[in-house]
């Protein structure tokens, strides 16, 4: 369909945080859940036997190396791994105004024929 | 000049886009309700489209394919939802397969279409959304979080 110009290729430092953040099953679990984008730090807490504080750090843990973003909704903050869906809703947006774009360039076209014509004939 | 706006809301997944048209609000209307006439700007530059089914009623269904440079046919489907001739066009535009069914793991959009009467000829409303998220996020199987998903998923699989 579309190429992808690969915003999300990380340098070496990077790759560091990013290790860090996967080298715990809690943390993997996490990441796991925030896809769906729509849990709260303390539904999280809730899911696993360890405190809200606890929890929170894995989440802070995860912020840093850039696979989560905490996102305001309302009074709780819900986690997600948004990034990777904004930058798929910006493609997809984007891919969707460029063919409307080409539409109503060749619908104008196409009325432009229709209005030459009728002049035509009415000369 | 004749889009007139553009807008893109990334939480809604919505395009609206505004356009004008020096013509008659019938003359714009044939070009969606006629389908030797939609054929004509449907599909992008170098992808003509052919529309097969046309039954512009609502719960009407619409089926149509482009033709790419290479002769590769990609189909497509419409779910009219309402129409009022040279006013409102609202319809659902998916994929389907080489059959003509409609695949579940593509995007649908839903499309409102509006004509208005201006003093200079017709200005066309059209907003487009993407149906959910989660269909949203099937559009593109690259992304990042799916990819460490499932390598996330493998690293269990192994420490397991």
């Amino acid at each position: 369909m579309q190429t992808l110009d690969r915003p999300d290729l990380i340098g070496d430092d990077e790759v560091d945080s990013l290790f860090h953040a996967l080298a715990d099953t809690t943390r993997r679990d996490i990441l796991r859940r925030s896809a769906a984008g729509d849990l709260s730090v303390s539904r999280l807490a809730d899911l696993y036997p360890m405190s809200f504080a606890a929890v929170q750090k894995h989440v802070a843990v995860l912020e840093r190396a850039g696979l989560v973003i905490k996102e305001r909704r309302g009074r709780e903050a819900l986690v997600c791994t948004d990034q990777a869906a904004v930058r798929r809703a910006r493609l997809a947006l984007d891919h969707l105004e460029a063919t409307w774009r080409a539409r109503v360039d060749a619908m104008t076209g196409l009325l432009d024929e229709d209005s030459e014509q009728r002049k035509g004939a009415a000369r | 000049m004749s889009v007139i706006s553009v807008d893109k809301d990334f939480d809604d997944l919505t395009l609206t886009l505004v356009a004008d048209f020096p013509a008659p609000a019938t003359k714009v209307w044939e070009l969606w309700a006629d389908p030797r006439r939609i054929e004509q700007w449907w599909g992008p530059p170098g992808y003509p489209a052919t529309f097969e089914e046309f039954d512009l009623s609502p719960g009407g269904s619409v089926t149509y394919y482009m033709t790419s440079p290479e002769g590769e046919k990609f189909r497509g489907w419409w779910r009219v939802l309402a129409v009022d001739a040279a006013k409102t066009l609202e319809f659902n535009d998916g994929f389907s397969d080489a059959a003509g069914v409609p695949v579940d793991d593509m995007p649908v959009t839903a499309n409102e279409v509006r004509l208005l009467d201006t003093d200079q000829g017709t200005r066309m409303e059209l907003r487009a959304r993407f149906d959910t998220r989660e269909e949203m996020e099937r559009l593109d199987r690259m992304g990042m979080t799916e990819g460490l998903t499932l390598a996330v998923g493998q690293m269990d699989a192994l420490l397991a």
